[in-house]
C-alpha cells in the first residue's frame, strides 16, 4: 500500500513538472493545407493565417506600417477614446502589459481606434499622454474606415462595427490579440478580465523565449 | 429601555448599510469602468475618487455631477483633469444618494450617511 501511494505521489510530481514545461502556444485562425512534391513524394504543408500589410497614422501623425512590427511580437486591440464602457477597463489592463514590457525592443502594442471620424492623431496623442504612455512602443492608430474594420474582422478576428442602435454608435469586442514575428495569431485574451491579461503576459514571455530559440 | 435605544440605532445603521450596499452595485455598473474598482481613476483620463479633500469640498455638487456629467477642468491633488464625464440621467435620486454614500465611504473616505432628501434638494437646484 505504501508503495502504491509512493508511486501515486511520484506521478503527481511528474504531472506538475510537465505542466510547467515550455509548451508552445498554438497558432490560431484559419489554415489551409498545401500539397507539394519533394523528391517524388507528396508532402502537406499547412499555411497559417497571417496579418495582412497595413499602414496607419499613429498618435504622432507618423505613418506606421506592418514593417515597423517586423521581428517583434505585439498585442493588438480595438477601442475608441470616448468609449466609456469596456475601453477604460481594457486599457487599465493594457497599461500593466505596457509597464511590464516597457523598453523591450522585441515587444510592441497596437491599439486601433474604430472612431474614424473623431479619433484623429492629435486626439490619440492627448489620450496616450493622459494614459501615461510615452514614445511609440504602444502605437495608437487612426486609419480609414475600411482598413480598420476589415483588418479587425478578417485578420484579427475581432468583431467591431458601427451600430446606430448603440448609445455611442460603435460596438466592439475587447480581445487582446497576441501576434508573433511571423504575423501569426498566437493567442486571444479578454482584455476586460485581469486574470486573462495575466495569462497574456505569461504567454508573451513564453513566445519571446520561442522566438529567441528560433533565432539561434 | 436599553433594548429600544439599541433597536433605534440599528435602524439608522441599517439604512446606511442598505445605501452603501446598493451604492456599491450601482457604482460597479455605472462608474467603475472609468474610476476603477479601487477608485483610483486612470492616468489623467479619469480622476480618482480617493481624495477626501475634493470630495468634502464639493459634496454638494456631487449629485449634479453624477446626473448631468461634467466637462469643466477640475484639480485634484494638484493634478488637472480635463475631459467629458458623461451624465447618467437614467439614475433616480435614490440611486444617486446611494452612489454618493458608497463613494464617500470607500477608497479611504469616511463621511457617513447622506440621505436621499438632501440629494433631491441639490438635484432640483442643478445648474
Amino acid at each position: 500500500m505504501k508503495k502504491l501511494l509512493f508511486i501515486a505521489l511520484g506521478t503527481l510530481v511528474i504531472q506538475s513538472c510537465t505542466n510547467q514545461s515550455d509548451t508552445k502556444l498554438p497558432i490560431l485562425g484559419n489554415r489551409e493545407p498545401v500539397e507539394r512534391t519533394v523528391d517524388g513524394k507528396t508532402v502537406v504543408d499547412t499555411i497559417y493565417q497571417t496579418i495582412s500589410p497595413f499602414s496607419y497614422f499613429n498618435q504622432d501623425s507618423i505613418l506606421v506600417t506592418d514593417k515597423d512590427f517586423d521581428g517583434k511580437i505585439y498585442v493588438a486591440d480595438f477601442f475608441f477614446t470616448s468609449c466609456n464602457t469596456i475601453c477604460p477597463v481594457m486599457h487599465r489592463n493594457m497599461l500593466d502589459v505596457y509597464k511590464k514590457f516597457k523598453d523591450n525592443p522585441k515587444v510592441k502594442l497596437l491599439s486601433h481606434s474604430i472612431d474614424i471620424k473623431y479619433d484623429l492623431p492629435s486626439r490619440l496623442k492627448t489620450y496616450a499622454t493622459k494614459l501615461g504612455v510615452e514614445g511609440n512602443q504602444w502605437e495608437f492608430v487612426h486609419g480609414s474606415r475600411d482598413s480598420i474594420f476589415n483588418i479587425a474582422a478578417k485578420n484579427y478576428l475581432v468583431s467591431a462595427f458601427e451600430d446606430s442602435s448603440d448609445p455611442q454608435g460603435l460596438v466592439h469586442q475587447g480581445w487582446f490579440i497576441l501576434v508573433d514575428t511571423k504575423k501569426q495569431l498566437r493567442g486571444a485574451y479578454d482584455g476586460t478580465k485581469a486574470d486573462q491579461v495575466k495569462q497574456l503576459m505569461e504567454d508573451m514571455d513564453k513566445l519571446l523565449r520561442e522566438e529567441a530559440a528560433n533565432e539561434n | 429601555m436599553a433594548i429600544i435605544i439599541q433597536s433605534c440605532q440599528n435602524e439608522d445603521s441599517i439604512t446606511y448599510k442598505r445605501y452603501y450596499v446598493n451604492g456599491k452595485g450601482l457604482y460597479e455598473k455605472n462608474c467603475q469602468n472609468c474610476h476603477g474598482t479601487d477608485g483610483k481613476g486612470l492616468g489623467t483620463l479619469y480622476p480618482p475618487l480617493t481624495d477626501s479633500t475634493y470630495l468634502i469640498a464639493n459634496k454638494k455638487k456631487l449629485a449634479c455631477i453624477i446626473r448631468n456629467g461634467q466637462s469643466e477642468q477640475i484639480t485634484i491633488n494638484n493634478v488637472a483633469y480635463q475631459g467629458q464625464m458623461p451624465g447618467n440621467n437614467t439614475l433616480a435620486d435614490i440611486d444617486i444618494a446611494q452612489i454618493i454614500v458608497y463613494i464617500s465611504n470607500s477608497f479611504g473616505n469616511k463621511q457617513g450617511h447622506y440621505d436621499q432628501a438632501e440629494v433631491a434638494k441639490e438635484l432640483a437646484a442643478c445648474k
